[in-house]
């Protein structure tokens, strides 16, 4: 049934399936706003993903898994920065061995441990709701009554944000991966501070691999644990332009069409009809966004933004369409469903990438004369 | 009291197999101007660069105030009182000026949080006290060169120094943005705070300067004065030997029509227009000049007409071909040489023998090849002749070019466009950051190759390349050629006023 409950768990659904991405994306934030690039997000996710499985299972206590995977993150993230500092390897290939690292030992020590021992997950971390909060309507199941990684997801995003634009720290973290000479002339430690940014970044990182085994799945398969969600993660960081609230506000969409994709298969609704007015919405809010920045930031009076205007008009239509005209059911393969994030990958990263700016030095090797 | 600031004795520090810095003894007074000639490669950079502490001298002693201390790195100067204003500025593009003031020695408030205010209004106070203007609150990329050099001068003062080391400070600036720093640099000494002025132009240094120094080959070879010097005395000093300041050249005698630009239009790499309507004509025999500050589109132009870059409007006719849309070898084949701006990214493969990048434009034919090989005897032959004829030091046509100075890599770069059969020659910037003795060579060079009936485009930010070359002086602005006049009768201020984009009708009143 087409109804506001229906909605309400897909857009708390789609937070949760944003998680994952959105603390991806900050692990390349933070690696890159210094100067690293980390294409190695994927890989350090999955080690923790799986370190914090086995944390969790030994130590019979979830959150004794979360600091593990935390934790085996920061040692990625260190592992990268020596690699990319240390022994001046080109920092594609340094994440390209991670990401490969990561594969090869996970699958064999998860035959070796898991398997052959028959391990099993110890279940997941509990949801928490806040209380009072968590009573609003739409906005309180999304928000305040989730697991505590999608809580701590929400707040690092704005602690980041306000660390990496309105702190010291930040500053010079900015300053280091913009322009390091610069830097080293006013007596910043280059490589110190990206040593450091870069083994926060894995920790982010971390999280996210411990938010997959302990907080979504419970279990760890080698081989499904990930699925490219480290390289979304990238392409979010990327159309987000290195901005942590940006990244937000894409990975969410990107959950959106992911948690659509799950509640289609379910086949309890006319998916076509749902797929419309999802889309439509989307095009709507952000058509009518678009419109007002443009409006608003416009430098020709008699200028009006007449293309973003149409897409928030088709979105109207759209949203509308299923209440007008009857929409005829259809029986969508499943494999096809499970497409929309990485169709919208392409589009988002095709469509925006030639709007952002990377940081200027990442990349490079910072050394003195 | 008459302990200088800055006392440096016995400096000496060895790059393998390079002496750079031997045993210099330099002193600054408080509140002078010591300016500092020398070539690149005399050992200036070296020698500012163990008084900011980023090397480290392997003998001999720094004095501040009469106090021997130990500069370690860029912190311990800047506790010295000493600050470096860097040739390419040290100031991050996509931050605020104030944010890049701060950097390093960030007010706090509540424990975590930048007060930016507290900065600005300091900077505010700064920027009035020095008579230095800047708006705190902009962005870095967004200003002019001028202003970002201001920005960068605070960040100096801000940081207490008594000391300013400025670094070839006038090499971006306008001739009026010149003469506005001179007024700081002025307004700074006036102050108490003490200068050294790093420059290799001559006339700056007489007008600037209280004291001279001049370095060569890691050597200080003499101190003066302006009272006491001339400009060709300096010259000789920084060169060692006789130097022809001027170029010596009879009248041109233009020829045939050889380049033709109608209403040229091109875009930069951020897809903003960059050349907007451009007409010019180059005759055989003549030196068309085109003087502008960096960044007013020459660099676009010159890729447009050579076929490195799109042409988004407008005609372009070489020898009576249309080459608007040509491909970079149709231009080099009816007869064009290329002297390019950046050296190292587009005039050689640093990485190739000087014998390979002294064939780069004509490889493919013969003899250079036969068939489908290359001739190695041929080709060898040709740089020996070349390296020979244009006097390139290398110790061998083998030799990477990566590791020839900058003034022997020019020259490269100049036989192999000059030896050629060429119509029409485009010069960008073809002595920048290269010894006197080579400026001397190159631009003899364009002279002869003017006198045997080739059209040069020459595209300079030197006004005294220009003069000294052009027969005709086309001025660009953002884009525009908003003037030509005869080299004869033009005048710097002249120029330096079209070059800021202001046209000799509306500065009269």
């Amino acid at each position: 049934m087409l109804d506001a409950n229906f909605f309400t768990a897909l857009l708390s659904l789609s937070l949760v399936k944003a998680t994952p991405l959105v603390l991806g994306a900050m692990s390349g934030i933070l690696c890159e706003r210094s100067g690293i690039i980390n294409i190695g997000i994927e890989g350090m996710m999955l080690m923790s993903a799986f370190a914090g499985f086995l944390g969790a299972v030994f130590s019979d206590s979830l959150w004794v898994g979360v600091l593990v995977g935390v934790l085996t993150g920061a040692v990625m993230g260190a592992f990268l920065a020596l690699l990319s500092i240390r022994y001046k390897v080109d920092q594609i290939i340094g994440g390209t061995v991670i990401n490969l690292l990561a594969v090869g030992i996970t699958s064999y020590f998860a035959v070796i441990i898991i398997d052959n021992q028959s391990l099993s997950g110890i279940g997941v971390l509990p949801i928490i709701q806040i209380p009072l909060l968590a009573d609003i309507p739409v906005i309180g199941p999304i928000l305040f009554r989730n697991q505590p990684i999608t809580f701590m997801m929400l707040i690092l995003v704005f602690v980041l944000h306000v660390a990496l634009f309105y702190t010291p720290w930040g500053l010079r973290t900015r300053a280091v991966g913009e322009h390091p000479r610069a830097a080293d002339t006013v007596g910043i430690r280059v490589n110190r501070m990206r040593y450091l940014d870069t083994t926060l970044g894995g920790m982010m990182a971390g999280l996210a691999g411990a938010f997959i085994t302990l907080e979504s799945v419970g279990s760890f398969e080698s081989g499904v644990m990930t699925n490219g969600r480290g390289f979304i993660a990238l392409a979010v960081m990327v159309s987000g332009n290195w901005r942590p609230i940006n990244a937000l506000i894409i990975a969410y969409i990107f959950g959106v069409s992911d948690a659509l994709g799950v509640r289609l298969q379910l086949g309890d609704v006319n998916q076509l009809a749902t797929l419309l007015i999802v889309a439509g919405l989307g095009m709507l809010i952000g058509g009518a966004l678009w419109a007002l920045t443009k409006y608003l930031g416009r430098r020709d009076e008699n200028k009006v933004p007449v293309t973003q205007i149409a897409l928030a008009v088709a979105g109207l239509v759209m949203v509308l369409a299923p209440a007008i005209v009857e929409i005829p059911e259809t029986n969508i393969p499943f494999q096809f469903l499970g497409l929309p994030p990485y169709i919208l990958t392409i589009i988002i990263v095709a469509g925006l990438v030639g709007n952002v700016r990377p940081p200027a030095a990442e990349g490079k090797v910072y050394e003195k004369q | 009291m008459d302990e200088p600031v800055l006392r440096v004795r016995g400096i000496t520090k060895r790059f393998p197999g390079v002496l750079a810095n031997d045993h210099i003894d330099l002193e600054l007074r408080r509140g002078e101007v010591l300016a500092m000639l020398g070539e690149n490669g005399a050992g200036k950079s070296t020698l500012m660069n163990i008084i900011y502490g980023l090397y480290t001298q392997d003998e001999g002693e720094i004095y501040i105030n009469g106090r021997q201390v130990e500069i370690r790195n860029p912190e311990d100067a800047i506790r010295c009182g000493i600050g470096m204003v860097h040739q390419h500025f040290m100031l991050v593009p996509v931050l605020t000026v104030a944010e890049n003031l701060m950097l390093g020695m960030e007010h706090v408030r509540g424990y975590f949080f930048l007060d930016k205010e507290r900065t600005i209004r300091e900077i505010e106070a700064l920027s009035k006290q020095y008579g230095l203007e800047v708006d705190p609150r902009a962005t870095v990329e967004d200003l002019p060169v001028g202003a970002q050099q201001r920005a960068e001068i605070i960040k100096v003062l801000y940081r207490g120094a008594e000391i300013l080391i400025l670094d070839e400070p006038t090499a971006v600036l306008t001739p009026q943005e010149a003469d506005d720093l001179f007024m700081v640099v002025r307004s700074l000494t006036e102050q108490g705070k003490s200068i050294i002025f790093i420059t290799h132009k001559l006339r700056e240094v007489m007008e600037i300067a209280d004291r001279i120094v001049v370095l060569r080959g890691g050597k200080l070879v003499g101190t003066t004065t302006p009272a006491e010097t001339s400009r060709a005395e300096l010259a000789n000093m920084m060169v060692g030997r006789e130097v022809l300041l001027q170029v010596e050249k009879e009248p041109a005698a233009p020829g045939e029509m050889v380049l033709a630009v109608r209403d040229l239009r091109v875009l930069d790499d951020r897809e903003h227009p960059a050349v907007n309507g451009v007409t010019l004509e180059v005759r055989a025999g003549e030196v068309l000049g085109v003087a502008g500050v960096q960044g007013n589109g020459q660099r676009e132009l010159v890729e447009a007409l050579t076929g490195l870059r799109k042409v988004t409007g407008g005609q372009v006719q070489l020898l009576g071909h249309d080459t608007t849309h040509a491909a970079p070898r149709q231009v080099i084949e009816i007869g064009t040489a290329h002297v390019p701006e950046d050296r190292h990214k587009h005039g050689l493969v640093l990485a190739y023998p000087v014998e390979d990048d002294l064939v780069l434009c004509t490889y493919y034919l013969p003899p250079f090849t036969r068939s489908f090989n290359l001739q190695p005897y041929a080709i060898e032959t040709n740089a020996v002749n070349l390296v020979d004829a244009f006097d390139i030091r290398t110790p061998t046509v083998a030799t990477p070019a990566s590791s020839l100075s900058g003034g022997n890599q020019q020259k490269v770069i100049v036989a192999r466009e000059f030896s050629r059969n060429v119509k029409l020659l485009i010069a960008a910037q073809p002595t920048r950051g290269i010894d006197v003795g080579s400026i001397e060579f190159i631009h003899k060079n364009i002279i002869a190759q003017r006198d045997a009936g080739v059209a040069v485009l020459l595209v300079s930010a030197e006004l005294d390349e220009i003069m000294a070359l052009s027969d005709r002086i086309a001025v660009i602005y953002k884009g525009e050629i908003i003037d030509t006049v005869p080299a004869e009768t033009a005048t710097r201020e002249q120029l330096g006023l079209l070059m800021a984009g202001v046209h000799e009708a509306e500065a009269g009143d």
